[in-house]
Order: structure tokens, then sequence, then C-alpha cells
């Protein structure tokens, strides 16, 4: 028994088993709920099995069905994948959990296969070893998101779908023509292979210039983040979860391999071009959230300004790029789960009071105590103070900032800090205050009110499990997070 | 100028096509054929760049990587026609309503 869990290959069963659940719940919708949660949960056992086998035995690869590189597929993961990994079957575990209690029967149909087909998609992708594959798993990703997105059929969640679609379509498909022009410079698209062979010239600079921008338009990077806020306030609360938290990563994650294998040492101009951009999505994105007047929205517009702080890796990247990457993937992981953790508190707040303007909270806090604590920890984590994760992630990235001498990202990092804490205590002020007109209240089932809050706790908790975290992405990490979580407590 | 190279130029012309026609009309229908001409000037890319080195033979990898990619695009344009039918179902155009305040 021993011997086969260690020996399995937890990396195609990572991918076959969402894969397989969706087939399930698809054909057989009267078990689709059951059987979702147990499928999610099972990926969440295989992760962990494939995470062991990794810390054992270095980077995991497999060549599925014996047809290696170049021909061949080949599955491959190192400790970043790993984190990817277990970013989405944690969260998504949630997610699954407040799904559960939030959908009618009629759209828990639908939501359950295409959710597991998304994971299934996401896994792929985080197991990706070549960049043609990564465009077919994105792809996969991109038509699974906006399929959830439309799933309500009311007007605005299909336009918004639509306009996702459009979106998503063009920025893969300029992916794709990136990586034509890098297959035909190095002949190959195995990302180790291309590494070795890559060398500045025109192909490979239209290819960098195609990819990035194929891969920020569906990032949703400043100024190219037009379609995020409609598509992430219309859909149903746990389908915005999963968008927010987890879809924005994956092309995310893409756009930091290629960074990381192929563009870091000769691209510096498009490193400070991405830093730029990405702090002008936090003072954006920000004072947009400042302005909304519906939580939805806010949160949304929230993601858009905090997946800036995740392109401020690129311009701090040339003194170590290992650092920066698991600098970035520990702010995604943070950012995942406080965002879901708002965005279910969110469509808590809506399934109580039938609407989700913020003017009329109207006491939410004494009605809906669980909630609004789950709202304000996920915010604790947002605005960057300690002992959250996105502490620590923002305090090593200011550190970087400061340590190179970029003053300007620092502060645009303190501004972005204090323009969060102004729109997330709007909604708390008012989730304490009386509205003019009582409203009718709906009941919220306990296990929503549970799940927002336990993903908002896991926010905080990864703050204080930090060292060991960056253990797994690297090794160097672990002394500057010790230092900065130091530094605090004797301030 | 070599044959192949004047394949891969029409390629991205027609990429470029697609993406002015993607931005500029407003029907829906429009948008979708004008990704579906994006997707076709990628693939000519890949299958005009195939043969590389002046080889007889060409290279079959991209004929591969066309394939797959035409069951994406398939499926994609599957997806949006659905989703364009939807939209023009509730609201009697298929157009995207006005954009949003961003």
């Amino acid at each position: 028994m021993e011997a086969i869990l260690a020996n399995a290959d937890w990396g195609v069963i990572v991918i076959l088993l969402p894969l397989t659940g969706g087939i399930v719940c698809f054909l057989w919708p009267a078990v689709s709920k059951t059987a979702g949660l147990i499928t999610v949960a099972a990926v969440v056992l295989a992760v962990a099995g494939l995470g062991r086998q990794i810390m054992e035995h270095g980077a995991y690869r497999h060549t599925v069905g014996g047809w290696g590189a170049p021909l061949g597929i080949d599955l491959f993961a190192d400790g970043l994948s790993l984190f990817m990994l277990i970013m989405t079957a944690l969260v998504g575990l949630g997610i699954s959990c407040y799904a559960k209690s939030y959908f009618n029967p009629r759209d828990a149909v639908w939501f359950w296969p295409v959710w597991l087909f998304l994971l299934a998609a996401l896994n792929a992708l985080f197991l990706a070893a070549d960049i043609f594959n990564l465009y077919v798993t994105l792809e996969l990703t991109g038509l699974a998101a906006v399929t959830l997105t439309a799933l309500t059929g009311r007007i605005d969640a299909l336009s918004s779908a639509m306009r996702y679609l459009l979106a998503m379509l063009a920025g893969s498909l300029a992916y794709l023509l990136g990586v034509a022009l890098l297959y035909h410079d190095s002949g190959s698209v195995d990302i180790a292979t291309l590494a070795q062979r890559i060398e500045p010239n025109a192909t490979v600079w239209a290819a960098l210039g195609l990819m990035s921008a194929g891969l920020a338009l569906k990032t949703a990077l400043f100024p190219l983040s037009f379609w995020l806020p409609p598509a992430h306030a219309s859909a149903p609360a746990p389908v915005s979860a999963l968008l927010s938290a987890l879809v924005v990563k994956a092309s995310f994650y893409i756009l930091l391999r290629l960074w990381l294998e192929l563009f870091a040492d000769f691209a510096e101009g498009v490193s400070t071009l991405l830093g730029l951009l990405g702090a002008a999505a936090i003072l954006w994105g920000s004072l947009q959230a400042l302005r909304q007047t519906r939580i939805k929205l806010l949160v949304a517009y929230s993601t858009v300004a905090q997946i800036g702080y995740l392109f401020l890796v690129y311009p701090l990247a040339s003194a170590s790029s290992g650092l920066a990457a698991g600098i970035a993937a520990y702010l995604a992981f943070s950012h995942a789960l406080a965002k879901s953790a708002m965005f279910l508190a969110a469509g808590n707040l809506m399934r109580f009071g039938g609407h989700d303007r913020i003017a009329d909270l109207d006491r939410a806090v004494q009605r809906l105590p669980l909630t609004v604590s789950a709202f304000a920890l996920a915010g604790v984590s947002i605005m960057g103070l300690p002992p959250s994760g996105g502490f620590t992630g923002k305090w090593l990235l200011l550190d970087a900032a400061m340590s190179q001498g970029r003053w300007d990202l620092a502060a645009v990092m303190i501004i972005g800090g204090l323009l969060a804490a102004g729109y997330i205590f709007k909604v708390l002020g008012y989730a304490f205050m009386q509205a003019k007109e009582p409203h009718d209240a709906r009941a919220v089932p306990a296990g929503m009110e549970w799940a927002a809050l336990l993903l908002a706790v896991g926010s905080i908790l990864l703050g204080l499990m930090a060292s060991e975290i960056f253990a797994l992405i690297h090794p160097d990490l672990v002394a500057n997070a010790g230092g900065a979580v130091e530094r605090v407590w004797t301030a | 100028m070599s044959h192949a190279f004047a394949y891969a130029l029409v390629g991205a012309g027609l990429f470029l096509l697609g993406l002015y026609a993607l931005v500029a009309y407003a029907h829906l229908l429009r948008k979708i054929l004008a990704l579906n001409i994006m997707g076709s000037g990628v693939f000519l890319v890949l299958v005009a760049l195939a043969k590389r080195t002046g080889d007889a033979e060409p290279d079959p990898v991209p004929h591969a990587m066309v394939i797959t990619g035409i069951v994406v695009a398939v499926s994609a344009t599957a997806l949006a026609l659905a989703l364009m039918l939807k939209v023009s179902g509730k609201t009697g155009q298929a157009v995207l309503p006005g954009r949003h305040q961003d």
C-alpha cells in the first residue's frame, strides 16, 4: 500500500480525477452535488500525494503514454507548480463547500460539471511542461470560466460573459502566435529545451511581445482590465470567487513561468513596463473600488488592484528571479484565499438582503456576524496588515523594492494599502449602521457563512506559516520571511 | 523572399486584420468572425513556418498543433455563437450593451 502511494503517478491522477468527476456529474445530475464534493476532496488528497513525491524525490516529470518531448506531452511539476496546485485544491474545496448550499437545483446541475472541468483544466495548466500544452489548457480554462459566468442566464451575466469570451480568445490567439514564432526560432515547445536554445533576436522579441500582451489581457493587467469587473461582479458568488481567486492566476502563472525560464535575462525594459502597469493598476483599481456603491463591483475592482501587486515582482526580479517568483506565488495564494472569502461573504450579504448596495447593509454585523467577520479578516489580508498572508507577501515586496532603491514602487505599495483600507472600512462602516428603511431579511445557510469564514481564517494563517511555505518554493525566502515577522514583533 | 515567408506574412496580416475588426465592429457575429480570421492567420503562420530549414520534408509538429488549434477554435466559436444567440434573444439585438463604467 505504502509503495503504491509513493509510486503512483499523482500528476496524472490530479488531472483525471476532476475530469472523470465532471463527466459523472454531467451524466447523472441527481448525484452531482455529492459527486462534485467528493471529487474536489479527492483532488486535495491527490495533490498531497504529489507534494510528498516532490518533497522526497525533487521535481516531478511524467511522459504521457511513454511519448517524450519533442513529439509527446510531458507533465512537469516543481515547487512553484505544486504551490499553485495546492492553492487551487484548497481554495476550490472551500468554494465547493459554499456552492453546495448556494445553488438552486436548476443551476447546480450546470455548476458542478463545469466547475470540475475548470478544475481539471487548471490542474493540467499548472502541470504543463510545454508552451503549446499551456495554450490548450489556457483555452480550456477560459471556456469553462466563461460558461460559469453565464450560468444564471440573466442579461448582465450573459453580456459580460460574451465580453469576457471575446477578450479571452483574443488573448489566447496572441499567445498562440507567440508560440508559433518561438517554435520557428528554436524548433521546440518544451520549456526546458527552449531555455537552453533561446537567444534574443527579432523573432523572439516579437514572440515575447505577443505572449506578454495576450497573457496580460487574460490576467486583466491595467489597462487591459476592462472585461474583469463586469464579469466578476455579475457571476454568481461562488463563480466570482473562482474567477478572482484562481482563473486570473492561471494566465499569471504562465507569464511568470515564461519569464523565469526564458525571458528574464534579456528583457529588462519589458519588466520595467510590466512593473509600471502594475503600479498603475494598484492606484486605478483601488480608486475605482473606493467609488463603487455595490459590494461585488468593489471587490472586483479590488482584484484589479491586487493583480497590480503581482506584476510589481517583474522589475524587482533582477536581483534574484527565484526570490521574486516565490513572492509572487505567495502573494497569489494569499490573494486567492482573501478574495474568495470576500466574494463569498458578498454572496451571503446579497442572499441576506436581496441586494448588494453598500449603503443599505443595515446592521449586517449584528445579523450576520460570521459573514462580516469573514469580510473583515479577508480585508486584513488585502490591506496588508499583520499577521496575514497579504502582509508577509507585501512586506517582502516592499523590502525588495527598498533594497533596490525603487522608492517609487514602494510608495505606490503603501498608497495602495491605504486605499484598500479605505474601501474595506467603507463596507464595514455601513455594516454597523442602520439603514433608513428597514429591509426584509432572508436566512443564510450556516455552511455558506462558515465556508467564507474558513477561507478568511486561511488567509490569516498563511501569514503565520510563511517560513514553511517559502521552504517549499524558494529556500532563500525563509530567512527573509523570518526577518519580516521578527521585525514586526520587535517594532 | 521564400514562399514560406510570404505565407507567414499573409498570416500575420490576417491576424492584424482580424484584430482590427474585433475592436472596430459592434455586431457580435462580426466580432466572432474576426476572431476566426485571427485564428486562421495564426494557423497559416504555423503551417508556413513548418518548412523552415529548406529541407524537402516540412516539420510535422506545427501541423499537429494546427489540428489541435482548429478543434479548440471550433469549440470556442460554438460557445461564442451560443452566447450571442442568448444575448440577442434577451435584448433583441446582437451587440454588447453600452460599455460598463470602467
